[in-house]
């Protein structure tokens, strides 16, 4: 069994008093989209910092692809690429001369393979000048493109859309999913819910340097009961079938629909029993329990 | 991998106003010199070693252009680069961006040691050759008189490059120095200050009571920059120039030493 992507074991980094990443643990499998979700200041850079061999853990360990990034950043940074808060570059240099640099310094410059990112991050007709003139987009995705010279297996990002405007976060978001049906593996930190839902299919969730969940995504979801509104052709008969349902709690009706709280599964049998009962459902929704509530959820809680 | 990340420090710069600032000056100031020396010939007797040969031979302008260099001048130049050479990273930001890519932090540092030693060399040449060359063109390249004899135009030739070489040493004591300021500060200002601080302080022992005496003095940094002066004895006194190669390697070394413990073990926060 080949080592996962990214391995991290009660990473732990103090300043001084403050803990800013307190034992965390996991696991990014290859192939994985990753999402570390947490608020802003939670430790998702610092954790990024030393994946990358930036900083020195205080204690604990981390290995991508097996390997420890702080002993031997050359071996264990083979083939990842990303970068933390946001990509930085010598403004006095051009975009293009800026790669050249980076991949000069990874072993030689491959002009063609330049040429080639900055299509894909469609940086083309701006590559020849000054980064000094950049627009923060524009600087998001050169960093996009210095990471793909390395043809990278694993691409550490850390919050790639943030300050981005809304064309700006789709085209970023559109350019991850992309790169991810190549087959890299993608860790992506970010404090946005709808974006890791979007994008991931694992994720961490941080809260003051503790992981409050790690795990896929569906387990995320399915963790807590969400919340149904059903519409059928006889509610009255409805509304005593689901109070008399195993495995359905807060049945109420208003404004006409019935809404309860439920597990997914105990939901699928309510639809069978509707169905024996000769009621036809009109709409059966999930309706709470999107990852933004849970979000909210694991990171209040941790902050009583 | 140190070789590669060099090859970029040098490109860097040459891509950087700083670099032809220190270099522009080199030039600059030497040919400022001679104008004003064919302008207004100096007149009478001049105290100063060589002074008065600058109007009788051009041999003699390099010479009197290293010792009036030597307070302030070479040094900022010297860090003009040094200084800035890591600092100007943490400023950019960019550390981390050269970090994550397929080098160590020594090749790294090794290779901004290098290009700043590179260009204090290269500025040395240039001063060189520009006051050689402007010299020659004002006054000819006629027989060098010093104290005790008169020296040949072939052989001025060769002593005014050693000159520069003996000279180079002390130099890349302070642009290890201007590395060391500018790993530990962060900030490329206060380095390039800070190294011509350190030059001029070391200097201004001289007049200080208990650090004025030979054997303080010998051990200075700044002293070194005169042990050139000693080629141009009869016989060669060769003395001060190894004292001078060994106390320039001592200053270098344990700068470069300490810098280099500072960059691999920092964290990279910025």
């Amino acid at each position: 069994m080949s080592a996962a992507a990214v391995e991290a074991l009660a990473l732990r980094k103090e300043y001084g008093p403050r803990v800013a990443v307190d034992d965390v643990d996991l696991t990014v499998h290859r192939g994985d989209v990753y999402g570390y979700l947490g608020p802003n200041g939670a430790g998702k850079t610092t954790s990024l910092r030393m994946m990358l061999g930036l900083i020195h853990p205080t204690a604990g360990i981390v290995r991508l692809f097996g390997n420890d990034p702080v002993d031997d950043p050359i071996v264990a940074l083979r083939g990842v690429a990303g970068f933390v808060e946001d990509p930085t570059f010598y403004p006095y240099l051009s975009g293009r001369t800026n790669l050249e640099l980076l991949s000069g310094l990874d072993g030689g410059v491959d002009r063609a393979r330049i040429d080639e990112v900055l299509d894909i991050v469609e940086l083309a007709p701006r590559a020849g000048d000054r980064v000094r003139g950049y627009s923060h987009g524009m600087r998001q995705r050169l960093g996009i493109a210095a990471a793909l010279v390395r043809r990278p297996q694993l691409l550490l990002l850390d919050e790639p859309t943030t300050g981005l405007d809304p064309g700006g976060m789709r085209d970023m978001r559109e350019l991850v999913r992309a790169l991810a049906g190549e087959g890299i593996t993608v860790l992506l930190s970010s404090h946005l819910m709808v974006e890791v839902e979007a994008l991931c299919n694992r994720l961490a969730v941080i809260q003051r340097g503790q992981i409050r969940f790690e795990g896929g995504l569906e387990e995320l979801l399915g963790r807590s009961d969400g919340q149904y509104r059903l519409d059928t052709t006889d509610q009255g008969r409805a509304l005593e079938l689901c109070r008399a349902a195993a495995g359905l709690r807060d049945v109420s009706q208003e404004n006409g629909d019935i809404r309860f709280a439920a597990e997914r599964s105990a939901a699928a049998a309510l639809t069978v029993d509707l169905g024996r009962a000769g009621v036809g459902i009109h709409a059966l929704v999930p309706e709470g329990a999107t990852l933004e509530e849970l979000f909210f959820e694991l990171t209040e809680e941790a902050a009583e | 991998m140190t070789l590669r990340a060099y090859r970029w420090e040098l490109r860097k710069l040459l891509s950087q106003k700083r670099t032809f600032l220190g270099l522009g000056a080199v030039v600059v100031i030497p040919l400022i010199f001679v104008t004003a020396l064919v302008l207004s010939p100096p007149e009478g007797e001049r105290s100063q070693f060589f002074f008065r040969y600058v109007t009788e031979t051009g041999w003699a302008v390099p010479l009197i252009l290293l010792v009036f260099s030597s307070i302030w001048f070479f040094p900022l130049v010297t860090a003009l680069v040094a200084g800035d050479i890591v600092a100007a990273e943490d400023q950019n930001r960019t550390l981390k961006t050269i970090l994550t890519r397929s080098t160590t932090r020594t090749s790294v540092f090794a290779a901004k040691v290098l290009a700043a030693f590179t260009y204090a060399l290269v500025a040395l040449l240039l001063f060189g050759l520009t006051s050689t060359v402007a010299g020659g063109l004002a006054s000819g390249f006629d027989e060098l008189p010093t104290f005790t004899t008169v020296i040949s135009p072939g052989r001025a030739a060769v002593l005014v490059a050693a000159s520069f070489a003996v000279y180079a040493m002390p130099v890349l004591g302070i642009a290890a120095i201007g590395v060391l300021l500018s790993t530990i500060s962060k900030n490329s200002a206060g380095a390039v200050v800070g190294t011509l601080m350190v030059s001029l302080t070391m200097q201004l022992t001289r007049i200080i009571p208990g650090l004025d005496g030979d054997g303080v003095q010998r051990l200075m940094l700044t002293r070194q920059l005169n042990a050139w002066q000693s080629l141009f004895r009869d016989p060669i006194d060769w003395s001060p120039i190894v004292h001078g190669a060994w106390v320039s390697v001592v200053y270098a070394a344990v700068a470069l030493v300490i810098a280099w413990l500072h960059f691999v073990r920092r964290d990279v926060v910025a």
